[in-house]
Parts: structure tokens; C-alpha cells; sequence
């Protein structure tokens, strides 16, 4: 069991999101995140799809993709270089000074932004990998008692080919 | 010039060659049952019930080759065909279902028989839509019939609100489609086909497994040729039955679970497997650990996500059948296969596919009787021990064909199914197999059958029981007989071991039945009176007739692969 990523042409349609992610679920599919959003033609969306599997169930899920109607392509990314970036707030309340001048520092070590900042209370915008994202929460965990987190899910897009540089 | 809705939907039939839907009203679709009032070239069934709707269309999309076309009403019009869904696509009959839907603006108002119908059957339909644009209704049309029929067949749905009925829009119907997402494969891989070759050339002891892929892409007579040039044994699954001839020399019998004993110990002594249109269902392989130990395996299917699913394959090639075949015709060269034919047929000896003949009617004899008294044909069965005596005793050949719900195994399958083949075969005797149990599930059909002049032939085996579960009971539950015996009442006693002096009287009597429907009934029990039933019965053409055997409760389907054992590890007594 990996994780692995798919980036997956739809098209942009009522139901398709819920015919996708209804494979996943109806074929016990161990789906870690699936994003999705329009792309540049209008009547096109892309999901960025983690999945954890092996060898064997991952090529039945491009095939079980591939075989809908709604499924434009599908992309296996998981071997291929890629730019690959996920979303993430966190909000940290009941701060002390120092807790702030913590976060302040967590946030420079991350190279994440502070987006906002009140009296006691500090708010995080990060684009970070996922893992990175799983690294900076273990942390946040770690210090502060008040944590609220919200995550975007991961989207991926293939790096520039080399042939193009 | 702008037409309504209604009316286009009967244009796009029509051009779609439809000539007969099997259809039911409701308040939803009122306004498309107007328009098909006013026409008189496609023929409308009215069955009694929607879930044997969808089975006829089923039967007669089966039997014929057509899509199979239904239209239901919103609601339990439309949830009432969900189980005919799954089966269809289960087993890749190419239908339409259209269902009503309520207007536009009403819909997530849990309006009067709203449902969301096309999110409820998305897993088991090859594609639904729900028509929200009139501008859009031809091309949707155009699309399910296309992705009904192309590729790997199954079934469509279409969910068509009432307001877009009624609304004029544009009056043409698209006469091609391209679909991005849908790209129907239509070549095969030369290099892969020659590996595949090379391995069926220099196999020792090599092996055809037939599925119903054979049948789905009609190619019986290529696979005939490919079995007598190269001189390689054919199993077949259930769904495959009929693609070789059963009398033909190089036919062994089924595989699988109730499989013939030397098809199953074939396959597990083969050295290369060459699979044709088959999912590899669990029905066949038994314990995958131990499926076809010794053998390479070739797979070609039209679907992509059937191949290595179940089973890795090594040589996996995606094409179709038909195609395939006939290539792998022109490179075909004879082999001897004659040491290890009469190793099966030494296989075959030993334990042959035979009931015993000591005493009584045996289900055996009603199949072999079935197999004389008809040579051109179409068979439906309904689901349990019947289905599987048909599966192992009928014989099948280019002018018989077999239908039956191989992969959903719906109960109530088989009686609709026949009067569909019926409509769309009326010159052939239809001949329905089905078991007291199954045959209650839509036995309202019986006026179908009638008032449709469908009179199918229902050869009923009963043995007051539903035996396919009373044999699981008998071997494996110590007779522990929970829901199984068809004469319980609320007086019996809780704990019965089986029939007894005080069991009341089996319900219903079927010859009445058969006779408040102006249909005919025979009842037989004893072997003797088989085959002068049948062929009372073919006399039969003006109402359908009901033969009941009355068989022994005790008869049990052998030989038999417990689930999940090795297809080698067969009770065979």
C-alpha cells in the first residue's frame, strides 16, 4: 500500500463527482483526498485524486475510471516529476505573547504566511506538499490547545518537461 | 420548424429503428404515451408489473440483438426497474430505460413520486443522465442508444422531466455522435495476439474457456473455426453456454461451480488457458490461489477493467471477440491434441454428468427431453437448482440460445425474460425453465403472456421448495430448513427437519392459476408423461401453457465446488 495520484479530466457535468467518488466508496477504494475544480475550457473540470493501494487494485482504479463515460483522461502522476501543492488554514486562539512569537517563528521555519492576527489569536495560510502540511499540524498539535484547521486537499499538476526547457 | 419534446422522442425512437418498447404509465410520462397513441409503427407491451418490464425488454434485447427499450414513470415507476438495471448490466444487455421525472422546478422538492433516480442507479448502469436542457434531448437520445450498444453492451438511463416533454425546441436528431470519454475499442493488438498465438501453438495441454463474451459479439462461427483447425477442448461458463455447439466434438461442458467434473479438472491441469469473454467471476474460479495452477493465461475481452481483475493474466489482450478471432483465423495451424483429449475424456468417464434413472422424474429428464422435442429455440431460466440442471443438461447450438441472469442471479428473472424473447421471436417456440419459487416472483406476467400473444411455453420444476438454498441447508446447516420450504403455514412446527404426513397443501395450484389467466396447464409426475407434455404444450399457440413437474424435494445439484474452495476439490455424491 502507497499512496499514489491520478489527475482526472471530467466533464464538467451534475452527478460526475458524485459518479467518481462513488467508485471509490461502492468498490471499498481507499481514497486519501480528491479535489476538483474547472479548468481553462469551461465545460472541463480536473480532480487531483489520492489514493493509498497497491499495484493491482491502482491499475483496476485507472481502468474503472477510464471506462466512464464522463471520464475525459485520466493521468497517472505518481511516477512522474510534479508540482504538487495543497491549502491549508490554521487558526491558533488563547495565545500568549509568546505563544504568537512562537507561531511567528513556526511560521518562517514553514515558510507559510500569517494571514491574519488578533489580540490572542494567529491565522495561518499555508500551500505546503501534504506532507509538509501533516508535519506543520503535528506541530501546531504539539504547542496550542486551540487549533482549528481546515485543508484544500492536494492539487498536482506535471512538472515542465525537460524537452521544453 | 421547433417540435415538442414528446414528439421528438418518438422521432429519435424511430430513427433508432425501435419498433417495440416495453413501457408503463404514470402521471410523468402521460404526455410521451399521447404522442405513442398517435403513431402506429412502434408497438407498445404493457406488462403488469416495471421489474418484469425491464426483464422483457431484457429477454427481447437478448434474443434479438436490439436495445431493448423501456419507459416508466417517475418514482417507483423508475425504482422498480432498478433491479432489471443491475442485472442488465451485470450480464451487458444493451437497453434504454427512459423515466419520467417531475418538472425542472419541482425537482429536490420532494415533489410527488420524486426520486433521484439517476444518482441511485449510477453504479449500475453504464451511463444515466438526466435531460435538464430541451435543446439537449435528441443528443441524449443519440448518446444512450450509441453507449447502450457499442462496446462492452449495457444498460442506459434516461431521465426525462415532464416539463421538458411538453416544451417545443429543436426538431432534428442528430444522425452521428462523438463522445470525448467514450471511445468504444474497435482494433486489437497485433503483437499481443501473435504472443498469445505462439503460447495456444506450442501448449501441451491447452484449453479454451469460453464466456459470454463469445455470444455478446456473435462470434460462435470464429471460434468454431479457431476449435476444429487448432483441434483445442472448449469449456464454456454459464453465460458462455451455446458458443460451441454441445454435440461438438471438441466441446467439453461448463465450468465452474456446478461445472462438468472433467471441464473443471481441465482447467486445472491446463497449460495455457485461453480465455474469451469472461470476468473471471468467482462462479468460475473458485479459490484464485488455485485457479488454472499450471497454465499461462491468455485473456482478451472488450473491457479493459475485466482484464487481471480477478485473475492475472499474462498475455491480457483488449479487443473483441469477433475481431480477434477471425485474426487469430488467418495464422491458425493444426495441432495434435489428441493425447490430452483422451485424457479428458478419460476424465469424463469417470465421472460423467448423469443423474440417477432408477426411480422417477428426474430434472435430468426433463432437460434431455427439452433437448428432443425442440431444435430451434430460445431457452430463458429463472435463478436456482433449475437454472444450473439447464446450465449442464441442455445442448445448445447455433439454433438454440440460452438466456438466463448469470450475473445478479435475480429470482423472477426468467418468466419476463421468455415473454420478451417471444415478442421478439414470434415464430420460435420460447420455452421458459423456471422453478416454483422464481416463477412466483412474476407470475403476474401470465397475462403479459396472454393479452401480449406471447404464449411462451414455462416449463415449471417444482419441488416446493427453494432448492438452491434447501441444498446449502441439507449439506452444510445440518437440515436445518429456515425459509426454504414453500408449504409452511403458521402452524407448523418451528423446528421441521423437512416434508412430513401433516405438511398442509402446496400453494398456489398452479393449473388453476393457469387456468384464471385462459392459459393452459399441464401437471406431470411421472417421467413417462415428459415428452407428450411438451408436445401438447407446442400445440399451444394461442395462450401460454404452464407444465409443471412435480420433482423430488431431495434432487440436489452435483457436482458442486463449495465457495471459495479449489475448482479441483468438486463433491461429485
Amino acid at each position: 500500500m502507497k499512496n499514489r495520484w491520478i489527475a482526472l479530466y471530467v466533464e464538467n457535468e451534475v452527478g460526475v463527482l458524485a459518479k467518481v467518488s462513488g467508485l471509490f466508496s461502492g468498490k471499498s477504494y481507499n481514497l486519501q483526498s480528491l479535489t476538483v475544480g474547472t479548468t481553462e475550457d469551461e465545460t472541463v473540470s480536473r480532480m487531483t485524486i489520492c489514493v493509498a493501494s497497491d499495484d493491482i487494485t491502482f491499475e483496476q482504479i485507472k481502468k474503472q475510471l477510464n471506462r466512464m463515460v464522463e471520464v475525459i483522461k485520466v493521468i497517472d502522476l505518481t511516477n512522474v516529476q510534479m508540482h504538487m501543492k495543497e491549502i491549508l488554514f490554521a487558526k491558533i486562539t488563547h495565545c500568549t505573547k509568546a505563544d504568537q512569537a512562537e507561531l511567528f517563528q513556526i511560521a518562517q521555519a514553514f515558510k507559510v504566511e500569517v494571514a491574519d492576527m488578533g489580540k490572542d489569536s494567529v491565522l495561518l495560510e499555508c500551500k505546503l506538499t501534504e506532507r509538509r502540511n501533516n508535519d506543520l499540524i503535528a506541530l501546531l498539535k504539539s504547542r496550542f490547545k486551540n487549533i482549528e484547521v481546515v485543508r484544500g486537499g492536494a492539487v498536482a499538476i506535471e512538472s515542465i518537461s525537460t524537452s521544453c526547457r | 420548424m421547433d417540435i415538442t419534446g414528446r414528439k421528438l422522442f418518438v422521432r429519435a425512437l424511430l430513427e433508432e429503428g425501435v419498433d417495440t418498447i416495453f413501457g408503463y404509465p404514470g402521471g410523468m410520462v402521460t404526455d410521451i404515451m399521447d404522442e405513442l397513441y398517435k403513431q402506429e409503427d412502434i408497438r407498445l407491451i404493457l406488462p403488469r408489473h416495471e421489474q418484469a418490464l425491464i426483464h422483457e425488454a431484457e429477454g427481447y434485447a437478448k434474443s434479438t440483438g436490439k436495445v431493448g427499450v423501456c419507459l416508466v414513470t417517475s418514482g417507483p415507476g423508475a425504482t422498480n426497474t432498478i433491479t432489471g438495471l443491475a442485472d442488465a448490466h451485470y450480464d451487458n444487455i444493451p437497453l434504454v430505460c427512459f423515466t419520467g421525472q417531475v418538472p425542472l422546478n419541482l425537482i429536490g422538492n420532494d415533489a410527488f413520486q420524486e426520486v433521484d433516480i439517476v444518482g441511485m442507479t449510477r453504479s449500475i448502469t453504464k451511463y444515466g443522465v438526466t435531460v435538464r436542457d430541451r435543446k439537449d434531448l435528441g443528443k441524449i437520445i443519440k448518446m444512450a442508444f450509441y453507449i447502450a450498444k457499442t462496446g462492452k453492451p449495457g444498460p442506459v438511463l434516461v431521465d426525462i422531466p415532464k416539463d421538458i416533454q411538453i416544451q417545443s425546441g429543436d426538431s432534428k436528431y442528430p444522425q452521428t455522435i462523438s463522445i470525448r470519454g467514450y471511445k468504444p475499442n474497435e482494433g486489437v493488438h497485433i503483437g499481443q495476439l501473435k504472443k498469445a498465438y505462439k503460447l495456444l501453438k506450442s501448449a501441451e495441454k491447452p484449453l479454451i474457456l469460453a464466456g459470454g463474451g463469445i455470444l455478446l459479439g456473435r462470434a460462435q462461427k470464429e471460434l468454431k473455426t479457431l476449435v476444429e483447425t487448432m483441434r483445442i477442448p472448449v469449456v464454456t461458463t454459464v453465460m458462455g453456454k451455446g458458443a460451441l455447439p454441445a454435440d461438438h466434438p471438441f466441446y467439453i461442458g461448463n465450468s465452474g461451480m456446478h461445472g462438468k467434473y472433467a471441464a473443471n479438472i481441465a482447467v486445472s491441469e491446463c497449460d495455457v488457458l485461453f480465455s474469451i469473454g469472461t470476468r473471471f467471476n468467482d462462479r468460475i474460479t473458485g479459490d484464485l490461489n488455485e485457479f488454472a495452477p499450471h497454465a499461462k493465461i491468455v485473456h482478451i475481452d472488450i473491457d479493459t477493467a475485466s482484464i487481471s481483475r480477478n485473475v492475472v493474466v499474462d498475455v491480457p489482450i483488449v479487443a473483441d471477440a469477433k475481431l480477434a478471432l477471425s485474426k487469430l483465423n488467418e495464422w491458425a495451424e493444426a495441432k495434435d491434441t489428441r493425447h490430452w483429449m483422451a485424457q479428458i475424456h478419460q476424465w469424463n468417464n469417470e465421472n460423467p454428468l448423469e443423474m440417477r434413472r432408477d426411480k422417477g422424474m428426474t430434472p435430468q429428464m426433463i432437460m434431455e427431453a427439452i433437448n428432443e422435442e425442440f431444435d430451434s429455440c430460445v431457452i430463458t431460466t429463472d435463478v436456482g437448482q433449475h437454472q444450473m440442471w439447464a446450465a449442464q443438461y441442455l445442448e445448445m447450438n447455433e439454433k438454440k440460445q440460452f438466456i438466463t441472469s448469470g450475473g445478479l442471479g435475480t429470482m423472477g428473472f426468467g418468466f419476463p425474460a421468455a415473454i420478451g424473447a417471444k415478442i421478439g421471436n414470434p415464430d420460435k417456440p420460447v420455452i421458459c425453465i423456471t422453478g416454483d419459487g422464481g416463477f412466483q416472483m412474476n407470475m403476474q406476467e401470465m397475462v403479459t403472456s396472454v393479452a401480449e400473444g406471447a404464449p411462451v411455453i414455462i416449463c415449471l420444476l417444482n419441488n416446493q421448495y427453494l432448492g438452491m438454498v434447501r441444498q446449502m441447508q441439507q449439506l452444510f446447516y445440518g437440515k436445518r430448513y429456515e425459509a426454504t420450504c414453500l408449504r409452511k403455514r403458521a402452524a407448523c412446527p418451528a423446528n421441521c427437519k423437512g416434508k412430513n404426513k401433516d405438511c398442509p397443501p402446496y400453494l398456489p395450484d398452479f393449473m388453476q392459476f393457469a387456468k384464471a389467466y385462459g392459459a393452459h396447464g399441464i401437471r406431470v409426475e411421472n417421467e413417462k408423461e415428459i415428452a407428450a407434455a411438451l408436445k401438447e404444450a407446442r400445440t399451444y399457440t394461442d395462450a401460454p401453457t404452464i407444465i409443471e413437474f412435480i420433482i423430488s424435494s431431495d434432487e440436489i445439484v452435483l457436482p458442486m465446488v463449495q465457495g471459495g474452495n479449489p475448482m479441483s476439490n468438486m463433491i461429485l455424491k
